[in-house]
């Protein structure tokens, strides 16, 4: 199902420490970690962002330290999805874990002005600029990784499974 | 079916004969920990989906290293928390009197051992892969799965082979190796693969100095880093082990994604600038930049082997006048160490503050938050934006002898030019 929302772009390597700095973290409630999302970058970024935008990073968003208050605070600030070139694979984990919607899209979304509306299809994984352009297909996650997301985030996968089997 | 070091490792925690590059296996932990940070996530995790315990009260422990001790009221609080989740998990605590950084202390108390698959609740878990373990990083989620069930699951990673070559220049420390590396390779250039390091160089490394090297590779966008035990390392093993541990080798013909020559013949002292650890200058370009404060620690750099060698520099010698200089050693251990060898007393007689474990001024939480304009020449690990302070703050990596040096005269240099 397509849904609009804001894009914000962001350049290459986009890390955990300016998502969400160090001073914060002694914070675990998503709604106020929210309201220091992207700070060090700008600190306009927290006002900025509205719930239901969608962040557009270019490789490496969410690299560096992992602490899973950065998509804490993502998902906290209303973010409907993060879609990146590449991932951090810490981020991309802890993301995948709590619930925050990303899509992995190695050829990137063309450069828009700030604030424009884009559409994803977060069940699909794809992007498009507006309804009749072209859709961008994210690269496929591993099954796991649907399973997790569908389960509704790690714990109550774990939770579901008495027992961890071996996995095909 | 011939298998690297870490493939093995890995086929072995996951009950199989083999594995590949890509497959996504679950496997069994060794060994786990978390700090300050993670813990009121991971435990609470626990707590709300009414898991009444952990998979092993051995196999886990919690560091309160960066807010601890207590840094204001919020974090005192928080810390009242974390006390009374491990007290209700039976988890073992480290803070106050026992403080130390995580990813030290299960080296040095025998935790992580040759042969372990190791997850630990951060991203410099991958440190410990210089024991001859597969180590990796991750989130507060992550380890509370972990600590239900003992497992979690991986995608193996491919290994990229870093074959080290050459005689490198003096003052030249492991640390300088890994800065070389990434700024070589770029701060994804490893990314999500097992960065295995070979060659005579890295044999000839003590073993702090090759912890210093696999602590980085995060830093590359590495899964996890890993040095094959030599009889240095199961020597350095056995004397602390916890547990019976079994080494584990690669296969000689195993077949690696990658194999990059890093030659370090000459190799000069390495500075990273702001804002990226790749982005590197041999110290000979940056001898006279001025800073403000010297932070010789982390878990990078703060090793007792590590605090030696500052403390080589700067005996008998003043810190330069308006230098800030803190010294901070990983573990309580270290910390008592380094006051029975009268390295503590060296590093207070030249005007540097010494104080107990802490992550700290590494990740700006406190013991020298950096403020607008202030710059820091630091033995850690990152220099991003805001990363030990103010946004308009700059941070510039280094190995401690060039801190040491540095701190003496007020400006980055190295040891010979004091």
């Amino acid at each position: 199902m397509w849904i609009k929302g804001r894009a914000w772009f962001f350049g290459d390597d986009i890390n955990t420490d300016v998502i969400m700095p160090a001073r914060w973290l002694a914070l675990s409630d998503p709604a106020e970690l929210g309201k220091h999302v992207m700070e060090a970058l700008d600190p306009d970024w927290p006002s900025r962002i509205a719930p239901g935008d969608i962040i557009i990073g270019g490789a490496n968003f969410g690299c560096g330290s992992s602490r899973e208050h950065a998509p804490l605070g993502l998902k906290g600030a209303g973010v409907a999805c993060v879609v990146a070139r590449s991932f951090g694979r810490i981020f991309y984990r802890n993301a995948i874990n709590i619930g925050l919607p990303l899509i992995v899209l190695p050829t990137g979304v063309p450069a828009q002005p700030q604030g424009s509306e884009i559409e994803i299809d977060i069940g699909q994984g794809a992007v498009r600029l507006g309804s009749g352009t072209p859709v961008l297909r994210g690269k496929q996650p591993a099954q796991i990784v649907l399973d997790i997301v569908q389960a509704g985030g790690l714990m109550p996968y774990v939770a579901k499974r008495a027992k961890p089997a071996a996995m095909v | 079916m011939t298998q690297t070091i870490t493939e093995k490792i890995i086929a072995r925690h996951a009950g199989r004969e083999a594995v590949q590059p890509g497959e996504i296996v679950e496997v069994r932990v060794d060994q786990t920990w978390s700090d300050d940070l993670g813990a009121p996530i991971t435990l609470g995790l626990l707590e709300k989906h009414g898991i009444d315990q952990v998979f092993d009260t051995e196999r886990v422990f919690i560091a309160c290293m960066v807010n601890g001790p207590a840094r204001d009221i919020q974090t005192a609080g928080v810390l009242r928390e974390i006390r009374r989740l491990a007290g209700r998990y039976r988890v073992p605590l480290y803070e106050f009197g026992n403080a130390g950084i995580h990813n030290t202390i299960a080296i040095e108390q025998g935790f992580a051992l040759p042969g372990d698959l190791i997850a630990g609740g951060n991203s410099h878990a991958c440190m410990a892969g210089a024991i001859g373990a597969y180590a990796t990083g991750m989130g507060s989620t992550d380890i509370a799965a972990i600590l239900a069930t003992g497992h979690t699951w991986l995608e193996v990673p491919r290994t990229i082979r870093y074959r080290f070559k050459g005689r490198p220049g003096r003052w030249v420390l492991g640390k300088d190796f890994i800065l070389h590396t990434i700024g070589r390779i770029g701060v994804a250039g490893a990314d999500d693969a097992a960065m295995e390091f070979v060659g005579d160089p890295i044999s000839a490394l003590p073993m702090e100095e090759r912890f210093s090297m696999t602590n980085m590779a995060i830093e590359a966008g590495a899964q996890n880093a890993i040095v094959a035990p030599d009889d240095l390392a199961i020597a350095y093993a056995t004397a602390r082990a916890r547990r019976a541990f079994e080494p584990v080798y690669g296969d000689p013909d195993a077949a690696v994604s990658r194999e990059i020559v890093i030659d370090v013949e000459g190799l000069e002292p390495v500075i990273a600038l702001p804002w990226l650890p790749s982005n590197t200058q041999p110290l000979s370009k940056m001898k006279g930049t001025p800073i403000d404060q010297v932070y010789i620690g982390s878990c990078t750099n703060g090793w007792l082997h590590d605090l030696r060698l500052a403390a080589g520099i700067m005996k008998g010698r003043r810190v330069a006048n308006g230098i800030r200089v803190i010294v901070i050693p990983s573990t309580t251990e270290i910390y008592k160490q380094a006051i029975k060898e009268g390295l503590a007393g060296i590093f207070i007689d030249a005007g540097a503050a010494f104080s107990l474990p802490t992550c700290g001024p590494c990740i700006g939480a406190h013991m020298g938050v950096l403020g607008d304009g202030d710059r820091c020449l630091s033995t850690s690990n990152r220099n991003f934006r805001g990363r030990q302070g103010s946004t308009k703050s700059e941070t510039y990596l280094c190995n401690p002898l060039v801190a040491a040096a540095s701190a003496v005269t007020g400006h980055i240099c190295g040891p010979d030019d004091i």
